[in-house]
């Protein structure tokens, strides 16, 4: 019998133990949430081999109730964002994230989604996918090994155990506002930033007049 | 150096007494071509010399001497070496004719020179960026253009090496979200691009079909679960049929050549791991060739070296044709369980990777003159076991659960169809090519490294279709398999790497294109050095990108179910199509 119905605490008569268990509704909750976390059949670069490799029979995910990848947001819980992201593609991605249905998790799979990576110099390349969606476990490596994968989603299993119905977002009476997706200017720009727009570039302006003397 | 017959050197020397001219600069090789001359002497180089295959366009920026370069190889489908060419221009205003209309493999990559370097080529039917997006602010790889975290021209950056000092990169720019925009720029009054011109071009398709139905535009991607990564196919349809299909990339555009051209040379040998990152082994080779094709006598591979480098280049082969085969059939619907068989024995090359070199996928194995360390003992016998036991066995049943299964050959057979005049006119390389029937593989045709003393055969079908394709994967993976139990039969003892190991190399100046047949087709690596610690131009040749262009000619006329699976029989990897 999982742990989640021993009972702990409370006596309960040997005829009937069977067929009662007493738990918190926390723990049911989360219980049933954490051996069915659905990711999105999402890739974005070379993770994404390893994160198939993962899905497939030698390290096979699905021991872990992640069973069904699915291509859709509306139908995803998992956000693996396993790959570099760049700035044509973050639109998108945050596109996707705000189709999914709550509650959603956000996990950063490798060096170039927890901050840039190797490529993080680049020009067209996103500094990390927390710039712009709340991320909730970060994995290391380039790419993490497919053990390391699972080790972070057995990290994000543990931060699902611990969530209370009482504080979870999703079940406050707030509503969640949507996460303003970015557009494609000259550069790429973060509805977010506008109202300090003008301060940065005149911050930009003054950084870049000594150079010019 | 070049095999450039003396015949050829003359024909054009008496064909073009004006406009053409040898290139004399120290270490460059081919012709200077005056741009007025340019689409004659490509007409005439394909249809006179039988240069009739364009391997690479590219654009280097010569900034100091105020110029632009663009730079052609030309080769015979028959074989042999490269006749390379190439067209100055001023820096301001750098304007040629464009070479679609006698090269159609031209098309992706001028518009990739006009994206990243900003040189127009004058009728071009699709003049528009292809990496980035429309409305994007310069052209990256030109050298006076710096990104947000520009530091320093050249790595390794003094303010960090060799003080060892680390800082966050955005604590150093004011715009800490790695973003820079214009003086005058505001984002109330911004109105985004949004694809306008591509949507334009996709509307009102005229078509000889007596029903007349009415045309939608469909977006397959950059989120779908077929398109082997974030590509975008946007498709005209009427009714189920394509009409007009044009890909969209740059979704994975991760500046590799500007990073490139920043790194000392033996920085990007990692980096070429992530190019096509289902190959990285053969990627390493690539660059390496192209190195030490500058560095000469200085960097002699030994005997050993040259056939560990052989067996991982033919693992790796086996390990991507048995992943391309699982996501075909994925993309044909047999979803996953192909897949598994296939994953089951590129898990066991992995190993090996793993092994030898550290990593499973991101291997940084090949070194300049050699490797970065020898195979750890016990790896040959594994190596052993497989290529004489288990892949043979292995791909027999892969063999006999698909190659005769009724619903993969009604799926396959006469779809996507390229015949061999428009793959070779389109610049397809690989399996796609050799399945049009073209034997061109460049381990055959232009023998690097030690291939010219392995008996093999170079696979080919002749339908041209995705069937073909896939057969000739299966093929290929047969022969690779023959070549490992001759290589490692042969395998001999010794050193592995020529001299110490070196953290920076002097690299001669000049320029070197090191290509070699990875497991998609042509890579190439077009280098060019100033003598000084890092490359001035490092510019990838990547199949799976140029592939791409013979992408609308196969889908169209076919149903919108069958562009998918089209595409997986390309088998393209995004790390590549993008770089």
């Amino acid at each position: 019998m999982p742990e989640i119905f021993d009972s702990k605490g409370y006596e309960i008569p040997p005829e009937m133990q069977n067929n009662v268990a007493i738990t918190t509704l926390d723990k049911i909750y989360n219980w049933g949430r954490r051996y069915s976390a659905w990711p999105m059949m999402f890739g974005l670069a070379c993770c994404a081999i390893e994160m198939i490799c993962t899905a497939a029979s030698r390290f096979d995910f699905s021991r872990f109730g992640m069973e069904i990848m699915r291509p859709s947001p509306r139908q995803a819980d998992v956000m693996l964002v396993s790959g570099t992201v760049t700035k044509k593609m973050v639109p998108q991605i945050v596109r996707l994230y705000n189709q999914m249905p709550e509650p959603k998790y956000v996990v950063a799979m490798g060096a170039c989604a927890s901050g840039g990576g190797p490529f993080k110099e680049g020009y067209n390349v996103v500094s990390g996918m927390d710039k712009f969606l709340p991320v909730d476990v970060y994995i290391p490596g380039c790419p993490p090994t497919p053990q390391a994968l699972l080790f972070g989603l057995m990290k994000l299993q543990e931060m699902m155990d611990n969530q209370s119905l009482k504080t979870v977002r999703w079940y406050q009476k707030e509503d969640l506002p949507a996460i303003p997706v970015p557009i494609l200017g000259p550069d790429l720009l973060d509805p977010r930033d506008y109202p300090e727009f003008s301060d940065k570039l005149a911050q930009a302006a003054v950084i870049a007049e000594p150079e010019e003397a | 150096m070049i095999d450039l017959t003396l015949a050829i050197a003359k024909e054009i020397e008496t064909r073009f007494p004006k406009g053409v001219a040898p290139d004399e600069r120290s270490g460059y090789e081919g012709y200077l071509v005056e741009a007025g001359k340019l689409v004659e002497f490509a007409t005439a180089l394909r249809d006179e010399l039988g240069y009739d295959f364009l391997s690479s366009v590219t654009g280097v920026d010569y900034m100091p001497e105020e110029k632009m370069e663009v730079v052609y190889h030309v080769y015979r489908s028959t074989g042999g070496g490269a006749l390379v060419f190439k067209v100055q221009v001023p820096r301001q205003n750098p304007v040629l004719p464009s070479l679609v209309e006698v090269f159609p493999g031209a098309d992706f990559q001028e518009r990739e020179a006009w994206d990243l370097l900003g040189i127009r080529f004058e009728g071009h039917p699709n003049h528009k960026r292809i990496l980035m997006w429309e409305g994007f602010e310069g052209h990256p790889l030109r050298k006076d253009w710096e990104e947000a975290y520009f530091e320093e021209e050249s790595k390794p950056f003094d303010a960090r090496w060799p003080g060892g000092d680390v800082y966050r990169a955005e604590d150093e720019n004011p715009f800490t979200k790695n973003v820079v925009y214009p003086q005058d720029f505001n984002p109330e009054t911004w109105i985004p691009d949004g694809d306008k011109a591509l949507y334009a071009g996709m509307k009102e398709i005229e078509t000889d079909e007596s029903l007349e139905t009415e045309q939608i535009v469909v977006n397959l991607g950059p989120q779908h679960p077929s398109t082997h990564g974030v590509f975008r196919m946007v498709a005209t349809l009427a009714g189920e049929t394509v009409v007009k299909l044009e890909p969209v990339m740059g979704y994975l555009h991760r500046n590799h050549e500007k990073i490139g051209e920043r790194n000392t040379y033996l920085m990007n040998i990692p980096f070429t791991d992530r190019l096509d990152y289902l190959a990285s082994m053969s990627n390493n080779f690539g660059y390496v060739l192209a190195v030490e094709k500058l560095l000469g006598k200085k960097a002699v591979v030994p005997e050993r070296a040259e056939y560990i480098r052989v067996i991982m280049a033919e693992f790796t082969r086996i390990a991507n044709h048995v992943f391309a085969i699982g996501t075909l059939l994925n993309d044909m619907g047999a979803y996953f369980t192909p897949m598994l068989y296939a994953l089951q024995e590129r898990e066991l090359i992995l190993d090996i990777f793993e092994a030898a070199a550290g990593s499973r996928m991101m291997c940084n194995y090949y070194r300049f003159g050699g490797l970065a360390r020898d195979l750890p003992p016990g790896v040959e016998g594994k190596m052993r076991d497989l290529a004489f036991e288990r892949l043979p066995r292995k791909i027999d049943e892969l063999d006999r659960y698909l190659t005769e299964n009724e619903v993969l050959r009604a799926r396959c057979e006469g779809v996507g169809v390229l015949t061999p005049e428009e793959a070779i006119a389109y610049s397809a390389v690989g399996p796609v090519l050799r399945a049009s029937g073209v034997p061109y593989d460049v381990r055959r045709a232009d023998p690097y490294s030690i291939y010219d003393r392995f008996d093999f055969d170079v696979a080919v079908a002749y339908h041209g279709d995705v069937y073909d394709r896939y057969l000739v994967r299966m093929e290929e993976i047969r022969q690779s398999i023959r070549i490992l139990q001759q290589a490692l039969d042969d395998l001999p003892e010794g050193e592995i790497m020529t001299g110490k190991p070196r953290y920076s190399i002097r690299v001669p100046a000049g320029e070197a294109y090191g290509r070699v047949e990875g497991p998609k087709g042509e890579l190439g690596f077009y280098v060019v050095s100033d003598g000084s610690a890092n490359p001035w131009r490092y510019h990838v040749r990547a199949p799976s990108f140029i592939n791409l262009t013979a992408l609308s000619k196969m889908c169209e006329g076919d149903k919108v179910a069958d562009a998918i699976v089209i595409l997986g029989s390309i088998d393209i990897v995004l790390g590549e199509t993008d770089r």
